[in-house]
């Protein structure tokens, strides 16, 4: 299963050293583009498979705003 | 980070949401197996309302995997001289003729790896050996077995070759979506095969066949919000494709890994467990990579092989029936002496059944 993980040190233009519970991984980033240290990113199998956005998405927050309307109207 | 009164409030306001939208009975697929496993886990399935009926689909790799392609790697495994190489889950599904764990105890060299791109560390420590890469997987998993061929070239590495028996997921939705024989309502689509594809190949689920469709995460309020927007897509009348895992889902998807999905393989009709040849639903090597074709190398042909007598995994995979209404559930097959693989593999159905579907409660007091 896919885990995210923090980028620790950028190894070389195709290895990162990602960190996830305190643990270290050494993982291949021939996947993506432009990553830095600090950035969080889903591990697959070895791979990073992409660079997590630092908000939901569009789509799931208008779903929580009607929930939330919903709710606070009861 | 939300505190745990934060998230229980949430899925409480979920539930309110589903229950107040549901407009009658509605049956969801979720095709992933981590959304399985996920759902067990979260105790989503009790505290859903009856009308609300979750299928397990074909999104478990090991399981979907056929009969034949385990027994061509356990057969290679058996050749003097050969490494097969390969993921975890896949060592103790049976074969015709045994497991890879069973080839490895009479003297087979199997060699379990994490990540595609160790086989290539293997093929470069034992080059007096035949290392075969055994690539399962979705597109998820596919786009390191396409770096592992490209850099395999570029260091000239030959004694590795590539047994590829990735698979492709909107093609096997397609074909259980066009199905008359099948009640499936909408779609709760894989998150992280939806990182490599994006959003836009599944939208022929909506646009062709009606299906409600949302890509979601794996947490228990990303799943929740998946069956809520898709109960409120079939009640509303409004089929779509909506992408709830914006966190890594772009609607174009990872165009890096496809361009290199697109160099690598081609796609072919292939056979899933128990579902049949899907057409398009595989991928082969493309000719540009024809020399690292364990298939060619090695003269394989997947020839039918019917599954192991009783073993209903097949129906279990296209939403036919529940893991418990197999006659093997729990009985001969068990996680520790698997007849199937979706009994063996940790994502698979009938294994996530056996685990947790006893308890019965929900930890969010629903």
């Amino acid at each position: 299963m896919a885990v995210p993980h923090k980028v620790v040190e950028i190894m070389d233009e195709n290895r990162a050293l990602v960190s996830t519970g305190g643990v270290e991984l050494e993982v291949r980033t021939d996947l993506i583009e432009g990553l830095q240290v600090g950035d969080v990113v889903l591990v697959h199998a070895g791979f990073v498979i992409e660079k997590y956005n630092q908000d939901e998405g569009e789509e799931l927050e208008s779903l929580w705003e009607e929930v939330m309307q919903f709710a606070s109207g009861r | 980070m939300p505190q745990v009164g934060d998230l229980r409030a949430k899925m409480s306001s979920l539930l309110e949401a589903l229950n107040k939208w549901l407009c009658g009975p509605i049956t969801v697929m979720e095709v992933c197996g981590t959304h399985t496993v996920s759902i067990f886990r979260s105790g989503i399935r009790t505290m859903l309302p009856k009308d609300v009926r979750l299928l397990s689909g074909p999104g478990c790799p090991v399981c979907v995997t056929d009969q034949a392609e385990v027994d061509a790697m356990v057969s290679l495994a058996k050749k003097p001289g050969v490494v097969l190489a390969t993921y975890g889950d896949m060592v103790r599904v049976p074969g015709s003729c045994g497991s890879l764990a069973e080839a490895r105890s009479c003297g087979a060299e199997v060699a379990v790896v994490g990540s595609a791109i160790q086989a290539l560390a293997l093929a470069e420590s034992m080059q007096d050996k035949e290392v075969v890469f055994a690539g399962i997987g979705f597109e998820t998993t596919a786009p390191a077995t396409a770096v592992l061929l490209r850099e395999a070239r570029r260091k000239n590495v030959k004694n590795l070759s590539v047994l590829s028996l990735h698979k492709l997921v909107p093609p096997v939705l397609r074909l259980l979506a066009s199905d008359p024989t099948l009640v499936i309502d909408g779609f709760l689509l894989p998150g992280h095969v939806s990182t490599i594809i994006g959003t836009a190949p599944y939208a022929f689920l909506a646009e062709e066949y009606g299906k409600a469709c949302a890509v979601a995460g794996f947490e228990p309020l990303d799943i929740m919000a998946g069956i809520v927007e898709i109960a409120r897509q079939i009640c509303g009348g409004r089929p779509a494709v909506r992408c709830l895992y914006g966190r890594v889902v772009r609607h174009e998807g990872n165009v890096k890994a496809q361009e290199l999905l697109g160099e690598v393989f081609r796609p072919a009709s292939v056979r899933w467990r128990g579902i049949g040849v899907v057409e398009a639903s595989g991928l082969v090597l493309a000719d540009d990579y024809s020399d690292f074709d364990a298939y060619s190398r090695f003269g394989i042909t997947l020839e039918e092989v019917n599954p192991p007598a009783g073993c209903r995994c097949g129906d279990v995979l296209a939403g036919r029936i529940a893991p418990l209404e197999c006659p093997l559930f729990g009985g001969s097959c068990t996680p520790q002496f698997p007849v199937g693989p979706c009994m063996v593999s940790s994502e698979g159905s009938c294994s996530a059944y056996y685990k947790y579907s006893s308890k019965g409660v929900s930890p969010w007091g629903a």
